[in-house]
């Protein structure tokens, strides 16, 4: 079953820059991709495209999200769908209190008014799966919070919301090693309670991988995906760099 | 009985009508020759007012009780209606107005035994004139501007509180003014003292529901803070969108002492006002935390002044301005430190939220100081809701509007946070509806 099917993407930034060229990718439901590349290969705006941002035009092709196109969804209804994307860097909100925001995101992916009591309990037990403290869930959204503690709050997030698409990117950045460990530990543990969620890791370093194991690897270098493997391939680029990869080498785009 | 249009006759007319002593007549008529006297502001929204066309002065049937049950079904379910009937079991006393009276006052027992005095502002000038000579008019004088003018010449109702020295009370005392006529003015006139080492929190609702013509509330409101004394005053005005809200509200604090101002300022179609502490004794403290919001064609100039007078005295302004469908949201503060305040503090911090093109906003903060070992810091901010934080939020399932409003709740949270709970909750609501 067709989970996300990125179909030949052209996006476009607000400077008239392009990003993604002709960008296709699959990916079924229940399977992990590892999107590797290094910076500035328009990784992050893929992400960003995927979840609906306005700073990007998407010129040509289409993103389909089970079989139907998402192109004119607004971020909001993407979100309640089902698409969830871990921020490279969550911003901070003033005065809105993580509880408040996170009891209310959840009754509008609900469609109905989450019970105080039952909100409190989901909260209790994935703060204590992530070694949050207590006190957290009172303070303004990501304010004061360090960079693992914004990380372990979108993990948070999406143990909480329960979507069906995740896309991590850059999960890794701003994290310690101790934190990575708990973080990718509950996105694993995230999986297996939910087999038929798929996962897109996009990361620069192939360190992330060695936690949560994807099935398959792409490269991506300006604006397209240039190599697809497995883990091997993740496995090389730490050994040899992008540069030591054949980029012309393997089938292009996995199908 | 109504009284329409400003003149002598009616002047003496309402002071009749209250059996007034003539030391009251006197300061009314020495009023209304300031108010002819004084110009209009030169500053703020361009107000047209037409004084004639204006109801100064408008009784109901009912006369004070402190029994629900003595007060007409009509008005009765209208302050149902409003929760102030409910509200009452969280005060240690409430006075309610309604149009130019004051129709009902209570207060617990226990606060009687402490001698504590809360009643109508008519009482309190008739029943303890010798508190009454030494503050009314005092802290405001009624030449002070044409609208504190205008309140002395014809003011009616409004609260008269004194807390004894050493006195303590567990929970607030409430007051709500209700405008319920089109063209009516109203002008209630409160006069709290605090003696010295006490401690009183007092909150002022209002409401008025909307007509087609203007309507007018010109208040003044005058608190003493004694000697080591703690006075907390706290409001939201929510006036219809055609009432013109100039009011003056002013605190001389003691030695020691400290006065908060809560002030919410979210309806009403022109208005002014600026809480001001007269931080006359050493080491005197005073706090103005208020928001505004500013809808279409609504005009909040609002903002705060401290007058350090007292060696190490210390002010803190906190100003939140929403702007929005509009709307015109500025701040006007002044802090003045004297030269004798030595070693004072002033802190100023003004944050605007404006969330379309077509609403405005502006900063205008007049800062003095006239000594050397004080300080005074200012920061101003400007801010749009950001698509980054929109986008973050609406990521999590939220729609635009939910975002926005989290957005704007989460700005103002610093005030909300100083309201008693079912104050925050009324606020959120309101807020929430005009979004």
């Amino acid at each position: 079953m067709k989970m996300l099917e990125i179909k030949e993407l052209k996006v476009r930034s607000k400077d008239g820059k392009d990003i993604l060229k002709d960008f296709s990718l699959l990916i079924k439901k229940g399977e992990v991709h590892a999107i590797m590349g290094p910076n500035g290969t328009g990784k992050s705006t893929l992400s960003k495209v995927i979840m609906g941002s306005d700073d990007y035009e998407v010129i040509h092709g289409d993103i389909l999200y089970n079989g139907t196109s998402i192109l004119n969804l607004p971020v909001d209804e993407r979100a309640r769908q089902g698409i969830f994307l871990v921020n490279q860097n969550p911003v901070s909100i003033e005065g809105v209190t993580n509880s408040e925001f996170l009891k209310t995101a959840l009754s509008s992916v609900r469609g109905e008014n989450v019970g105080l009591y039952e909100f409190m309990k989901l909260m209790e037990n994935a703060m204590g799966d992530l070694k949050m403290r207590e006190d957290m869930m009172h303070r303004s959204i990501n304010q004061d919070f360090s960079g693992g503690e914004r990380k372990k709050n979108e993990i948070l997030q999406m143990k909480i919301l329960k979507p069906k698409l995740v896309i991590l990117d850059e999960l890794d950045s701003g994290l310690d090693v101790d934190s990575l460990k708990i973080v990718c530990e509950n996105v694993r543990q995230y999986l297996e309670e939910n087999p038929e969620t798929s996962l897109l890791i996009i990361t620069h370093y192939s360190r992330i991988l060695e936690y949560i194991k994807p099935q398959y690897v792409h490269v991506m270098k300006d604006g397209k995906i240039v190599q697809t493997s497995d883990m091997s391939l993740a496995l090389e680029i730490e050994k040899n760099g992008y540069d030591g990869v054949n980029s012309m080498s393997g089938n292009d785009v996995y199908e | 009985m109504e009284i329409r249009g400003l003149n002598p006759k009616n002047i003496e007319k309402i002071s009749r009508i209250k059996k007034e002593d003539d030391w009251i007549l006197d300061f009314r008529k020495k009023s209304y020759e300031a108010f002819l006297r004084l110009p209009m502001p030169s500053f703020g929204p361009s107000l047209k007012i037409d004084f004639d066309s204006i109801i100064y002065y408008r009784n109901s049937d009912d006369k004070l009780t402190n029994n629900w049950k003595n007060i007409g079904e009509s008005i009765r379910d209208e302050f149902t209606n409003l929760g102030v009937l409910e509200s009452e079991k969280y005060m240690d006393g409430m006075g309610v107005q309604y149009e130019s009276e004051v129709i009902y006052h209570n207060m617990i027992e226990e606060l009687k035994k402490k001698n504590v005095i809360f009643t109508s502002i008519e009482e309190g000038l008739r029943n303890y004139p010798d508190i009454a000579k030494r503050y009314f008019g005092k802290i405001v004088p009624y030449a002070d501007n044409k609208f504190s003018a205008l309140n002395s010449t014809v003011f009616s109702g409004g609260s008269f509180i004194y807390i004894p020295p050493h006195t303590k009370l567990d929970r607030p005392l409430q007051s709500y003014f209700r405008i319920n006529r089109e063209n009516m003015g109203q002008f209630e006139r409160t006069l709290i003292i605090v003696d010295d080492d006490s401690d009183l929190h007092y909150i002022e609702g209002c409401t008025a529901p909307t007509y087609s013509t203007e309507s007018l509330h010109a208040a003044v409101v005058e608190i003493y803070v004694g000697k080591g004394s703690k006075c907390r005053y706290t409001t939201i005005q929510n006036w219809a969108p055609n009432v013109n809200n100039l009011v003056t509200k002013r605190a001389l604090v003691e030695e020691d002492g400290e006065m908060e101002w809560i002030d919410g300022n979210v309806g009403a179609l022109s208005n002014m006002k600026y809480p001001a502490c007269i931080l006359k004794g050493d080491r005197s403290r005073g706090t103005c935390i208020t928001i505004s919001v500013a809808s279409s064609n609504q005009q909040q100039d609002t903002g705060s002044r401290m007058i350090h007078l007292g060696k190490n005295t210390k002010s803190t302004i906190l100003s939140k301005s929403i702007a929005r469908n509009g709307g015109n949201a500025t701040y006007r503060g002044k802090v003045d430190i004297g030269k004798n305040a030595e070693n004072s503090e002033a802190f100023v911090k003004c944050d605007t939220l404006i969330l379309d093109d077509l609403s405005k906003s502006d900063t205008i903060p007049t800062n003095i100081v006239e000594n050397d070992s004080s300080f005074l810091e200012h920061e101003a901010t400007v801010s749009r809701v950001s698509d980054e934080n929109l986008f973050y939020l609406m990521s999590r399932g939220l729609s635009k509007e939910k975002a926005t409003e989290l957005i704007v709740l989460g700005f103002i949270e610093k005030f909300r946070e100083e309201l008693p709970m079912e104050y925050a909750v009324e606020l959120n609501q309101l807020l929430k509806k005009n979004l």
